[in-house]
């Protein structure tokens, strides 16, 4: 059991980061309360360590009445495969593990398939798995300052039967009473973690200690450097081009994804202060490591339209 | 490897402790939420650009990506298009309006502030609704060129409506008018005779310059006349929340009941009013049942004490029944259960309000059958023009009697917001398609039928000033139960039918004679009449007495 968050200087309000944490709180039990199978999407990142933690705390002493999903790309950073397992054994939740068959099959690969790669392993396997096991609602760990698409999206985000959603005609949603009402074919994406900042992210997982996947910290890794992107060379599938040798380099990410296509900043901080002093005059956004939004300007709406998390 | 670095560093625990001390103190800051609204071009997304900047939150990816799209497609001639910062749909930059509402984040040292960005455009005011819902203050942009405009008027009247406390008039766009005192006058009288006409009381006028920064975060030179705060100063010093969720009687909707197994059963909740300590005697309804908190269970150990806002779980001393929907209540005020009430709505569909049609109602935790059983008056937020029997149709505001399948615990909108909102769901639908705020609470059982009596209650047991006190306080609690109640003391005839009366033993007693007449006349009304006024013994006192030293204006006599 960790501390709890002191309350404010008067006693009597509580602070930024408890309103949060109720808010989130309360925003897991509706939906449990109101939908009839859902599920936690766990990308084993920093959100969706936050979010297990909430989850945790919205249904203690029981364990979260639902089970979580990642949906795996089978390229992700091996320290995220580690965390993940340990992870859902702690939890006591059930941990079901989604690889499309298909990218599977044609061995799709962010090496030779481009933006191939994200749109088969992540949206259509993400699709998939909320069809095969019929799951109605999926937290998601999307909060409003990452992006400006999100910034618009509401906390109970609704997709057709074909899991699209229309940002042009959302449902109003007005103060805490959350309407969780669907069509049989339609499904919820919920976003608990909507009005929290990436400050409150690490501060609350710096208060609260919550287990994260090493690789936030600096450490020296292997290294190349690719189109401005620091890559890790984090096992033997990675294809070095000719004369291109991996160099250690002391690194942390800000993000955590498919691991060749994810930008780490190099840093040395190896401890939570270290990392939230450094965020602190930090000049790039979070996202900014990630490939994906750079496509264009509203490339993060159009990857939503069409299902992605 | 590490620990050798460290070492190498000394310097690196200097900076842990500063951060520390940082979060610590980052930690214990308050929360403000705040809406941005007004017409369309009135310069919301460029002020709330403005605010991002000069507080350091925009990253430097964000602001080359905001350099290129300001010279693609940005509507400043020279310099950065904030708006394109704001406007995050596709579709909003191409046409460069703002259909739904944003929401962004910055910090000062005293205080984080979620802002939303509400659309000016008439056809998405209910995402502007979405937006004041839950906010704690308003920024009501003018355009200092054209002066109040009809989203003007219909902003602030849905502020005001959703209960935000704190209006800011913010008259932007002072760098286009010179930075003119005389201009500012000009516009604040006009909003003012607005507001007066509108029943708005709490207003903060600042004219600025978003554009330029002017007042915004620093005070500058153009406009040496203003005394006033800057915005951040005035959005950093507000009060934030609810004051009197704090120190009224425990509310608690039931979200979710935990029973992980035989041996533990837990009610969790957010307080939507007051705090609850372990050993609190509290109320379940509508059951009424009684029971004590036995513990209050969180994550992170059991507390001593809730907070109003805190999401916790309960035991409770009894086994009761209680579930999803339940209200656990302090038992000295616990909210009256109601299958009736009037309300203010804001209708959000497409479709009008059909009155006799079912919908969803979700009050608290709680969800029931409901329909409009009338639609009292309609009201213009724009002209104020009051309107009777028009249907209700899309961003209409309206004073409904709506009727409820089953009795809710409710409060009154004014005094607590937890209980006194609703929402209604169309049942074939599924969309929300009205924001409901409770202004009266009825009973339909106890609604005065045509021909019936009001209750006459002679108050005796205290002095004069208790007795009126009581009177008063009693008034209000019927009244918001839609009774209609007079209080008759020494006063109320003496200016009137009493006045050809003088102070004599026998004018005293014709001027009692009176009162029970007028009493008598009033009850025949349906009208509860409450009499303040000493009586001697023996004298005549139609209905019942009522001792005020142990009545209890909120008690059962009442309903």
């Amino acid at each position: 059991m960790t501390a709890q968050l002191p309350i404010t200087r008067s006693g009597t309000d509580l602070t930024h980061l408890q309103q949060l944490e109720a808010e989130s709180i309360h925003i897991f039990r509706e939906v449990v309360a109101e939908t009839d199978n859902p599920v936690m999407l766990y990308s084993v990142g920093k959100d969706s360590a936050v979010m297990l933690h909430l989850a945790r705390k919205a249904f203690y002493p029981a364990p979260p009445p639902f089970p979580l999903l990642h949906v795996d790309t089978t390229w992700k950073f091996r320290d995220m495969y580690a965390l993940r397992d340990q992870v859902a054994r702690e939890s006591g939740m059930e941990l079901i593990v989604h690889r499309n068959p298909e990218a599977l099959r044609q061995g799709i690969n962010p090496f030779d398939h481009g933006s191939l790669h994200t749109d088969m392993w992540k949206t259509e396997g993400l699709k998939q798995a909320l069809d095969r096991h019929g799951f109605d609602a999926a937290f998601g760990g999307a909060r409003r300052d990452e992006e400006k698409s999100r910034a618009k999206e509401r906390v109970f985000s609704f997709r057709s039967a074909s899991h699209r959603w229309d940002p042009k005609n959302q449902r109003p949603e007005l103060w805490d009473l959350y309407n969780a009402r669907k069509s049989r074919s339609e499904t919820i994406r919920v976003f608990p973690l909507s009005n929290w900042t990436e400050l409150d992210i690490w501060q609350y997982i710096y208060t609260e200690n919550i287990p994260i996947v090493p690789l936030y910290l600096a450490a020296p890794r292997p290294t190349v450097v690719r189109n401005g992107l620091v890559l890790m060379v984090d096992d033997d599938r990675f294809r070095l081009e000719p004369g291109e040798a991996p160099v250690e380099r002391w690194i942390r990410f800000r993000t955590l994804g498919c691991y060749p296509l994810t930008g780490a900043v190099e840093s040395e901080a190896e401890t939570l202060p270290e990392v939230i002093a450094e965020m602190l005059v930090a000049v790039t956004s979070e996202r900014q490591g990630r490939a994906i939004d750079h496509d264009q300007s509203a490339s993060m709406e159009k990857k939503k339209q069409e299902g992605y998390f | 490897m590490a620990t050798a670095l460290r070492e190498a560093r000394p310097e690196r625990e200097t900076a842990r402790a500063e951060v520390e001390a940082y979060l610590l103190a980052n930690q214990a800051k308050s929360l403000l939420r705040f809406l941005t609204c007004g017409s369309v071009d009135d310069g919301k997304s460029t002020l709330i650009g403005r605010l991002l900047y000069d507080s350091k939150m925009l990253f430097e990816d964000q602001l080359a990506a905001l350099e290129a799209e300001s010279k693609r497609i940005g509507t400043q001639p020279s310099g950065l298009d904030f708006a394109l910062l704001v406007d995050g749909l596709a579709a909003e930059r191409e046409q460069g309006i703002t259909i739904d509402v944003a929401y962004r984040f910055f910090a000062t040292d005293k205080r984080k502030f979620i802002v939303a960005d509400a659309p000016g455009h008439e056809q998405y005011t209910r995402n502007m609704v979405t937006g004041a819902s839950t906010a704690d203050l308003a920024i009501i942009l003018i355009d200092a060129r054209k002066g109040v405009l009809p989203q003007t008027r219909r902003h602030s009247v849905l502020a005001d409506l959703l209960g935000i406390s704190e209006l800011v008039v913010a008259v932007n766009k002072m760098d286009l008018v010179d930075y003119s005192q005389t201009r500012f006058e000009e516009i604040a009288s006009e909003y003012r005779a607005f507001a007066a006409e509108a029943g708005i009381d709490r207003f903060t006028f600042i004219p600025l310059s978003g554009l330029e920064g002017d007042n915004v975060t620093r005070r500058g030179e153009s406009m040496p006349w203003y005394g006033g705060p800057t915005l951040l100063e005035h959005l950093e010093q507000v009060p934030a929340g609810q004051k009197e969720a704090r120190s009224a009687g425990l509310l608690m909707p039931v979200q979710w009941v935990n029973r992980p197994d035989q041996s533990f059963r837990g009610y969790a909740g957010t307080l939507a009013r007051g705090r609850a300590r372990p050993g609190d005697e509290v109320v379940i309804l509508p059951s009424g049942r009684r029971t004590r908190i036995e513990r209050i269970v969180t994550f992170d150990g059991d507390l001593d004490l809730a907070l109003p806002g805190q999401s916790v779980t309960f035991t409770f001393a009894d086994e009761v029944d209680c579930s999803r929907g339940d209200v656990v209540a302090a038992v000295d005020s616990p909210p009256p259960a109601a299958d009736r009430i009037e309300a203010s709505l804001v209708w959000m569909a497409g479709e009008p309000l059909v009155p006799g049609r079912s919908y969803w109602l979700k009050i608290g935790t709680q969800t029931v059958p409901a329909s409009v059983a009338r639609i009292d008056e309609t009201r213009d937020p724009v002209t104020l023009e009051p309107g009777e029997g028009r249907p209700l149709e899309l961003n209409d505001i309206g004073r409904c009697e709506i009727l409820l399948d089953r009795a809710v615990a409710a409060t009154l909108y004014a005094d607590n917001r937890g209980l006194g909102r609703f929402i209604l769901i169309d049942r074939a639908s599924n969309a929300t398609v009205a924001a409901g705020m409770v202004e009266r609470l009825l009973d339909r059982a106890d609604r005065p039928q045509e021909g019936e009596h009001g209750r006459i209650l002679w108050l005796t047991g205290a002095s004069a000033s208790g007795r009126s006190d009581f009177a008063r306080k009693a008034q209000q609690r019927l009244q918001a139960r839609g009774r209609p109640s007079f209080v008759l003391d020494a006063a109320a005839l003496r200016d009137g039918l009493s006045s050809d009366l003088g102070t004599a033993p026998e004018d005293e007693a014709e001027n009692r004679r009176r009162v029970r007449e007028v009493a008598r006349l009033m009850s025949r009304a349906g009208v509860t009449v409450l009499v303040a006024l000493e009586m001697p013994e023996g004298e005549e006192k139609p209905g019942t007495e009522l001792d005020v030293r142990s009545a209890d204006y909120e008690g059962d006599w009442v309903i």
